[in-house]
C-alpha cells in the first residue's frame, strides 16, 4: 500500500472517548463509588533514613470510625525471590519494601501503614495517631556522594554488581556497568579537538495531573478485585500478586480512566494496602495520595551525575567518546541507567567509545520510569558537548550532526546495529525548516538545537475484534488508553477492514476479559497493540472470506477482499452486506490476536529553541520552539503533534524550572504544585511540529511509536540558546533564573 | 463527630441540597455527596485548577470553598455545559482540535475557558494563555488547548444573531 491509499490512517477523526472526556462522564479511578466503601490513608516517614523501632496501633484502631490498620507485618510471609513485571528483575523484598517499609524508611514520605476508616478525614486523622518510634539515621541525597566508601549505606545486603561480578562488602551503587565499542583511548589520539565536561541534573516528576488511587475488595469467595487508574493493569495484579503472596488469577484489575502518567503510574503503591485493609475489613477500600504523597512518596525520575567526553577532528568527524553516568535510583535499585547508557550517543556514528553506568540508592523516593527515562539526563550532556564542539571547529551546529549522523548499519556501543532509522530525516528536516533558517534578531537572544533518541519497545499485547450484524465491530484491548489509544488502535483495525473508523467501538476492558498485554509505555501502544489490531482484523478478514465463500458456494480462497468489500466471481457484498448474514453463515464472528513484535523501531527527535534571558534577573523566556520527531508512520497525526508538544513542554520544564528542592536532611521543601512549578500555559509559546515519516519495516503502516523521544532534546536545546543568548554554558539543571544568574556573575 | 450542616444551592440551573461536615470542600460535596464526579481533584490546595467551577459568575477552585459557602449560590460544573445532546462548542472545539489527552485537566480547563469568553467574546492569544494560567495541563504543552478556545470563540461569534 502506498501513502495514498489509506482510507483512516493518516486522517484525524475524533476520539472515541472523547463526548465522555467533555462532558465529565468518564470515570477516572477516583471516581470509582461503590456500597459500603470505606476510605484509607497512608503514614509517611517524617525522616529520610531511619531504623524503625516501634509501631503502636492502639490509639489509631480505637479512634471512632476506623476500621482497620495495617503496617508491613501484616505481608503474609514469602521466601524472597526475584520478580520482573517489564522493567528488570527485582527483590520481592524491595518491592514490598517500597509499598510499606519494613525494619527501616530510606526516604521521607515512605509509607510505614494504612488505616482504613468510614471517612477520609477520620482516616487521615487516625493515621496520625500511629506511634512510630524511629532512631534517625544519618542520610546521603546524590550519587557522587552515596557513591563514597564512607557514606551512609541504605541497604546492608546490596552487593554491587560490578561488570556482572558481584563485588564484596556493603556499597550504595547496585550496578556498574560498561560498554566498549572499538578503543576510546586509541580514539582520542587521532582528534584535533576533545571536550570534556561535568554535569549535573536535578531530580524531577512526571507531574500528572491525577494523583495515584487504588480501591480494592477482597471477596467473600477470595477473589481480590481492584480499580485504579494505571499504566498497566496486568503490572499491577502480577506486582499485587506477588506482594501479598498470592496467586495472579485471584486478582482482577480494572482499568479506570487514567489522568497521566508518563512512566510514573507503572508501579504498585495503594494497591496491596488497600487489598489488604479490605481483607481485614471485609469492606471495599479506597485510598487517594495527596499531592504532597505523590511528589513524596512515588516515583520521580533519578538526578544524575555525568561526564561527557567527546573528540573530532578538524573536519568535524567524531572520532572518540566517552561518558561516565551516576544516576540516582532512589531509595531502591532501577535508576534507569541502562537506557541512558543506550542513548547516551545513540544519535552519532562514533567508531571508539566507552560508557561506564552506576546504578546509586540514595534516601529519595524510588525512581519510576518518566518519558524515555535516562535518555534525558544524558542527551543534555552530550548535546551540550556537541555544540560546544560545533563551535570550536566553526561547523553549523545542524551540519556537524548531519556529518555524524547514525543511520542504518551504525553499531551503538551497547550492542545493537542499527536498522532502517530517521536520524539524518530528522535532522535535514530541521536544517529545512522556516525555524531553523529563518533570522533570530534582538538583544539576549540565541536559537539553539539538539538531536534525541529513545528505542521503544514492543512487548505482547492482545485483542479481539468481535463483529456485529450491524456492519461496526467492537474491538477488545488491554492497554490503558493515556492519551488517545483507543482511537489509534481502533483506526488501524478500521484500516485493515475497510470500513469506517466510527464504526469500530474500542473497549479497554479489565484482566479477567481480555490477553496479557503489557504496559501503556515505551511509546508502545500504538506500535503494539495497533499490530495486535491489525492481526485481529486480518482473522476477521479471514473469516468473513469462508462466510462469502458458504453464500457463494465457492472457496474461501477465490473470495477477493479489500477496501470494505468481498468478491468472488461476478458476487460481490460490502463487509456490512456480510456482517448481516453471520447467524445464516455458521454464527458469530470474532478475529483474535496475540503479538511480541520484534520489528520495533526507534524514534529520532530534535528541538529548535529561541530564547530571550533577561541579564538582570536570569529568567528565561521561550519564544519559539519547534519538535520535530520520526513518526514512522503517524496514524492519528493530531495526537502525534499532541505527544511532541507534550514532552517538548515537559522537557521546556525540565530544563527551565523543575527540581526536587531538598534540606539537607533529605525534606522536599517544595511539595506543593505551586512551588513544584511545571510550565504553565502563560510560560509558553504554541509548540510548532513538524512530523517525519521513515516508516519502520516492522510494523504493517509503518508506526515506531512517538510518546516519548520528543522529551530529550528540550533542555539541551535551551542549554544551547542560552550560550548564545547570554554567553554562559549551563551544565546544571534546571537553568532557573537563579542558576542563570550565578553562571553570568561568573562569566 | 461533628453534626452536619444542611445546604440549600443551586447545580447546573437545578435546585439542589445536600447534608456536609462544615470542614467539607465544595470539591468533596460535589463529588461525593452530590455525585458530579466531572470536576475533579489534583492537588487540593489551588493550585492545579482541575476542580474549577463557576460561583455566582466568578471561576474559583472547589477545593478552597467550604461547601456550607455554597448555601444560596449558583454552582455551574462541566457537567452542565452540554444542552441536551448537543454539546458547548467549547466542548466541541476541544474534540476536534484534540485538546485532551487524558482528560483528567478536561473539566477545569472547558469551566474556566466558557467564563472568559462570555465575558469576553474576543480574547487574544496573549488573553487566553493569562487567563488559563492558573489550569495545568501536563499531557499536552497547552497549544491545542488554545486553539481550540480561539476556534470556539470564533464559532460562537457567528452564531450569534
Amino acid at each position: 500500500m502506498t501513502k495514498t491509499e489509506y482510507q483512516v490512517v493518516g486522517t484525524r477523526p475524533v476520539r472515541h472517548d472523547g463526548a465522555d472526556k467533555v462532558t465529565g462522564r468518564a470515570l477516572y479511578g477516583a471516581d470509582f463509588q461503590m456500597a459500603g466503601l470505606l476510605h484509607g490513608a497512608i503514614l509517611r516517614s517524617p525522616h529520610a533514613h531511619a531504623r524503625i523501632v516501634r509501631i503502636d496501633t492502639a490509639k489509631a484502631l480505637a479512634y471512632p470510625g476506623v476500621k482497620a490498620v495495617v503496617t508491613a507485618a501484616d505481608f503474609p510471609p514469602a521466601p524472597d525471590k526475584l520478580v520482573d513485571f517489564g522493567e528488570g528483575a527485582t527483590p520481592l523484598a524491595y518491592v514490598r519494601g517500597n509499598v510499606l517499609a519494613s525494619g527501616k524508611v530510606l526516604y521521607r514520605g515512605h509509607a510505614v501503614a494504612g488505616v482504613a476508616a468510614t471517612s477520609a478525614h477520620i482516616a487521615e486523622e487516625a493515621a496520625q495517631l500511629i506511634e512510630v518510634e524511629y532512631e534517625p539515621l544519618p542520610c546521603v541525597l546524590t550519587a557522587p556522594e552515596a557513591m563514597q566508601p564512607d557514606a551512609p549505606i541504605l541497604h546492608d545486603g546490596l552487593r554491587t554488581a560490578e561488570l556482572g561480578e558481584k563485588a564484596q562488602g556493603r556499597s550504595n551503587i547496585s550496578e556498574h556497568f560498561r560498554h566498549i565499542l572499538g578503543d576510546s583511548k586509541k580514539g582520542f589520539a587521532e582528534t584535533d579537538v576533545v571536550i570534556e565536561r561535568e554535569f549535573s541534573t536535578a531530580t524531577v516528576h512526571q507531574g500528572y495531573i491525577e494523583p495515584h488511587n487504588a480501591t480494592a475488595l477482597w471477596n467473600n469467595d477470595g477473589r481480590v478485585h481492584i480499580w485504579c487508574s494505571t499504566q498497566g493493569s496486568f503490572v499491577v495484579r502480577d506486582a499485587t500478586a506477588c506482594v501479598l503472596d498470592i496467586a495472579q488469577s485471584r486478582i482482577r484489575v480494572t482499568p479506570m480512566e487514567i489522568g497521566g502518567g508518563f512512566g510514573g503510574k507503572i508501579p504498585v503503591y495503594l494497591e496491596p494496602v488497600a487489598a489488604l485493609l479490605s481483607r481485614k475489613t471485609g469492606r471495599p477500600v479506597k485510598i487517594l495520595m495527596t499531592r504532597k504523597d505523590v511528589f513524596e512518596g512515588t516515583g520521580p525520575t533519578p538526578g544524575s551525575y555525568i561526564r561527557v567526553k567527546i573528540g573530532a577532528t578538524s573536519d568535524g568527524k567524531l572520532v572518540a567518546a566517552e561518558a561516565y553516568l551516576a544516576y540516582e535510583a532512589g531509595a531502591y535499585p532501577g535508576a534507569m541507567v541502562g537506557p541512558g547508557g543506550m542513548c547516551v550517543f545513540a544519535a552519532y556514528d562514533i567508531p571508539n567509545v566507552t560508557i561506564d553506568g552506576f546504578d546509586v540508592v540514595v534516601n529519595k523516593p524510588s525512581t519510576a520510569a518518566y518519558r524515555a527515562p535516562g535518555a534525558t539526563n544524558a542527551a543534555f550532556a552530550t548535546e551540550t558537548v556537541i555544540d560546544e564542539l560545533a563551535e570550536q571547529l566553526g561547523i553549523d551546529p545542524v551540519e556537524i550532526r548531519l556529518r555524524n549522523a547514525a543511520k542504518e548499519g551504525t553499531r551503538r556501543a551497547d550492542g545493537p546495529k542499527f536498522k532502517r532509522i530517521g536520524c539524518v530525516e530528522v535532522l535535514e528536516a530541521v536544517r529545512g525548516s522556516e525555524h531553523y533558517q529563518s533570522p533570530l534578531e534582538g538583544p539576549n537572544r540565541g536559537r539553539g538545537v539538539a538531536v534525541g533518541f529513545w528505542f521503544n519497545v514492543g512487548l505482547p499485547s492482545s485483542c479481539t475484534i468481535n463483529v456485529n450484524a450491524d456492519g461496526t465491530v467492537n474491538l477488545v484491548e488491554g492497554s490503558t488508553d493515556i492519551g488517545g489509544t483507543r482511537t489509534s488502535v481502533a483506526m488501524q483495525a478500521a484500516e485493515v477492514l475497510g470500513i469506517p473508523v466510527e464504526d469500530v467501538h474500542p473497549s479497554v476492558v479489565d484482566t479477567d476479559s481480555v490477553g496479557f498485554t503489557a504496559v501503556t509505555g515505551g511509546s508502545r501502544v500504538t506500535f503494539s497493540t495497533g499490530m495486535a489490531a491489525c492481526e485481529a482484523a486480518g482473522d476477521v478478514i479471514r473469516q468473513m472470506k469462508e462466510r462469502a465463500a458458504k453464500l457463494w458456494e465457492t472457496v474461501p480462497d477465490k473470495v477477493e477482499a479489500g477496501r470494505g468489500s468481498f468478491r468472488c466471481n461476478g458476487h460481490s457484498a460490502t463487509f456490512k452486506e456480510l456482517a448481516a448474514k453471520v447467524g445464516e453463515t455458521g454464527g458469530p464472528v470474532v478475529g483474535r490476536a496475540t503479538v511480541n513484535p520484534r520489528g520495533v523501531g526507534g524514534s529520532f527527535s530534535a528541538a529548535i529553541a529561541d530564547v530571550e534571558v533577561d541579564p538582570e534577573t536570569g529568567k528565561t523566556t521561550v519564544l519559539r520552539f519547534t519538535s520535530i520527531q520520526d513518526a514512522g508512520k503517524a496514524i492519528h497525526p493530531s495526537y502525534v503533534e499532541g505527544q511532541m508538544q507534550g514532552g517538548s513542554v515537559q522537557g521546556i520544564g525540565w530544563g527551565l524550572n523543575e527540581e526536587y528542592y531538598m534540606s539537607r536532611d533529605g525534606m522536599m521543601m517544595n511539595s506543593s504544585l505551586l512551588d513544584y512549578r511545571m510550565p504553565t500555559s502563560l510560560d509558553l509559546p504554541m509548540i510548532e511540529t513538524i512530523i517525519v515519516e521513515v516508516p519502520n519495516p516492522g510494523h504493517p503502516f509503518g508506526v515506531r511509536g512517538v510518546g516519548e523521544a520528543n522529551i530529550v532534546p528540550p533542555p539541551a536545546a535551551l542549554a544551547n540558546a542560552i550560550y548564545r543568548a547570554a554567553g554562559v554554558r549551563m551544565r546544571r539543571l534546571p537553568m532557573s533564573p537563579p542558576a542563570v544568574m550565578e553562571a553570568i556573575w561568573s562569566k | 463527630m461533628q453534626s452536619k450542616v444542611h445546604v440549600r444551592t443551586a447545580i447546573n440551573g437545578e435546585p439542589a441540597e445536600f447534608l456536609c461536615e462544615p470542614r467539607q470542600s465544595l470539591l468533596e460535596c460535589l463529588r461525593d455527596l452530590c455525585n458530579l464526579t466531572g470536576t475533579k481533584e489534583g492537588c487540593n490546595d489551588g493550585n492545579c485548577g482541575a476542580c474549577t467551577v463557576e460561583m455566582d459568575g466568578r471561576i474559583v477552585t472547589s477545593c478552597l470553598v467550604l461547601g456550607v459557602e455554597a448555601e444560596g449560590a449558583q454552582i455551574g460544573t462541566v457537567e452542565g455545559l452540554a444542552r441536551g445532546t448537543e454539546l458547548h462548542p467549547l466542548q466541541k472545539a476541544f474534540l476536534e482540535n484534540a485538546a485532551l489527552q487524558c482528560g483528567i485537566c478536561t473539566p477545569g480547563f472547558l469551566v474556566a475557558a466558557k467564563a472568559l469568553l462570555e465575558q469576553e467574546p474576543e480574547p487574544s492569544e496573549a488573553r487566553i494563555r493569562l487567563w488559563l494560567a492558573n489550569n495545568l495541563c501536563r499531557c499536552t504543552g497547552y497549544d491545542k488547548i488554545i486553539r481550540a478556545v480561539q476556534q470556539a470563540a470564533r464559532e460562537m461569534k457567528e452564531a450569534r444573531p
